[in-house]
């Protein structure tokens, strides 16, 4: 009987673990070493909000783009492709390649920068 | 013990306005962290005013409670004649006229540095600034928009107008505030002594987007507004890329030469900012958003959501690759 335990018990202590991390993000969206906190700034930086109705941040309205309030429980970005965190790191780098059709342009964002906005962006629920 | 949540509350809401109201000092856009002469000069006119106001306000609040709170005999001094000709009188004439003569001296001695000024004419436009750069012995005439680049060290004379209601031009870091008035000329003299950019606003309100009109004073070493400045004359050289490339056809196909010029190619009109060198400015949209790709794509598609009233209109009927295309192309004139 102690050994069926067992592995329950592992499984509840990672999920322990991992909820210290942020409690709103499940494992599967966890973007590795990324900042959310830091992803909003470049979101910011880079006025997403001028496209995009980002919930939270001031301005934020517009209308070019799909309204991001949600996004992280969204099956699919921008209708095409999983959303995965993997695909979401490209997506916001250069959508364009991702999609042609899209008129979201590449972004000059570096890696770390790419998957902190993908982190902010899974906040967002 | 802990205390009470409401005073801990309390404390908190002073702690964010004392932050607010230091926070208010500094900045891009502050009278009280000028970075020119007349800045400078105005900061204190203010201080001293301020100051003498409040020297005034006290002695009248002592002498009142005085007036109230003493015994008879020292009520009688203050009723005395002279008394009442001294206070009333001599302090009030002497003071006022002594602050009245320093204000018009601080008024009349704005300019900063001696020497030949730049000139440049600036129009308040709703809801944006057209800034010319008339010919010099260096370079020639051209135009900007939203963005005034000025040489550190150098007065700066601006002749101010406006193209349709009442504007006004306030760069509170470098100097002071003048209206643009239709069909006048105002002038207005201002010096930057560090380089660093310093945010404007319209302070007369001029219709929907009057809070959306600000611009950027962009000072630089001497050297390098010259640069900036011989640079600028210049028409861009077509892209060679294939994106930006397809964008440029597409800018001029699409119509947009209507109303703005981008030297060196058709488009020559004269209604909305000339973007020559927009994707080297400092904002879009008179101060609203950073400029990149993304933000002018946005802008391009949706300007009358953005900023209802404004004359661009929307362009809607573009497709995604389009309008990244025409977006890349801005975004590489630099």
């Amino acid at each position: 009987m102690t050994r069926s335990w067992r592995p329950l018990c592992v499984v509840m202590l990672a999920l322990c673990a991992a909820a210290c991390e942020n409690p709103a993000t499940p494992v599967h969206q966890r973007v590795l070493g990324a900042d959310a906190e830091r992803g909003r700034e470049v979101v910011v930086r880079i006025a997403c909000g001028v496209c995009h109705h980002i919930p939270g941040l001031a301005g934020a309205r517009g209308i070019v783009g799909p309204p991001l309030a949600g996004f992280a429980e969204r099956p699919l970005i921008a209708g095409t492709l999983p959303n995965r965190p993997e695909v979401l790191v490209q997506w916001v780098r250069n959508a364009p390649r991702l999609a042609p059709a899209t008129a979201m342009p590449a972004f000059p964002l570096d890696d770390r920068e790419a998957r902190d906005v993908a982190a902010f962006l899974y906040t967002l629920r | 013990m802990s205390r009470p949540f409401s005073t801990r509350c309390a404390d908190a809401a002073a702690l964010a306005v004392a932050a607010a109201l230091l926070a208010g000092c500094s900045g891009p856009q502050s009278a009280l962290d000028p970075h020119g002469p007349d800045a400078q000069s105005s900061l204190t006119l203010t201080i001293v005013m301020t100051a003498g106001g409040a020297a005034i306000f006290v002695l009248v609040m002592a002498l009142t409670a005085v007036a109230v709170l003493s015994p008879a005999r020292g009520r009688r001094g203050l009723g005395a004649p002279a008394a009442i000709i001294a206070g009333g009188i001599a302090l009030p004439s002497v003071t006022l006229t002594a602050l009245l003569i320093y204000g018009l001296l601080v008024a009349r001695q704005s300019g900063g540095a001696p020497g030949e000024p730049l000139r440049i004419e600036v129009t308040g436009e709703q809801f944006w600034w057209r800034v010319r750069y008339p010919a010099g012995d260096e370079s020639a005439a051209f135009e900007t928009a939203n963005e005034i680049r000025i040489p550190t060290g150098r007065p700066v004379v601006l002749d101010l107008i406006s193209a349709d209601v009442i504007h006004s031009f306030w760069v509170p870091a470098l100097g002071g505030k003048l209206d643009m008035i239709p069909g006048r000329t105002n002038t207005l003299r201002l010096q930057a002594d560090r380089p660093g950019i310093y945010r404007g606003q319209c302070t007369e309100y001029c219709g929907a987007q009057h809070a959306n009109m600000a611009f950027f004073v962009v000072a630089e070493e001497p050297a390098a507004f010259a640069a900036w400045r011989a640079a600028a004359t210049q028409a861009p050289r077509a892209p060679e890329l294939p994106q930006p490339s397809r964008g440029r056809a597409l800018f001029l196909a699409v119509g947009c030469g209507a109303c703005h010029t981008i030297r060196g190619t058709e488009a020559r009109g004269t209604l909305g900012p000339d973007l020559t060198g927009i994707g080297a400015r400092t904002s879009l949209a008179a101060g609203m958003f950073p400029v990149n790709a993304g933000t002018l794509a946005g802008w391009i598609a949706s300007s009358q959501h953005l900023k209802p009233g404004n004359r661009m209109p929307s362009f809607d009927t573009l497709s995604g690759a389009d309008l990244r295309a025409i977006a890349a192309y801005l975004e590489s004139l630099k």
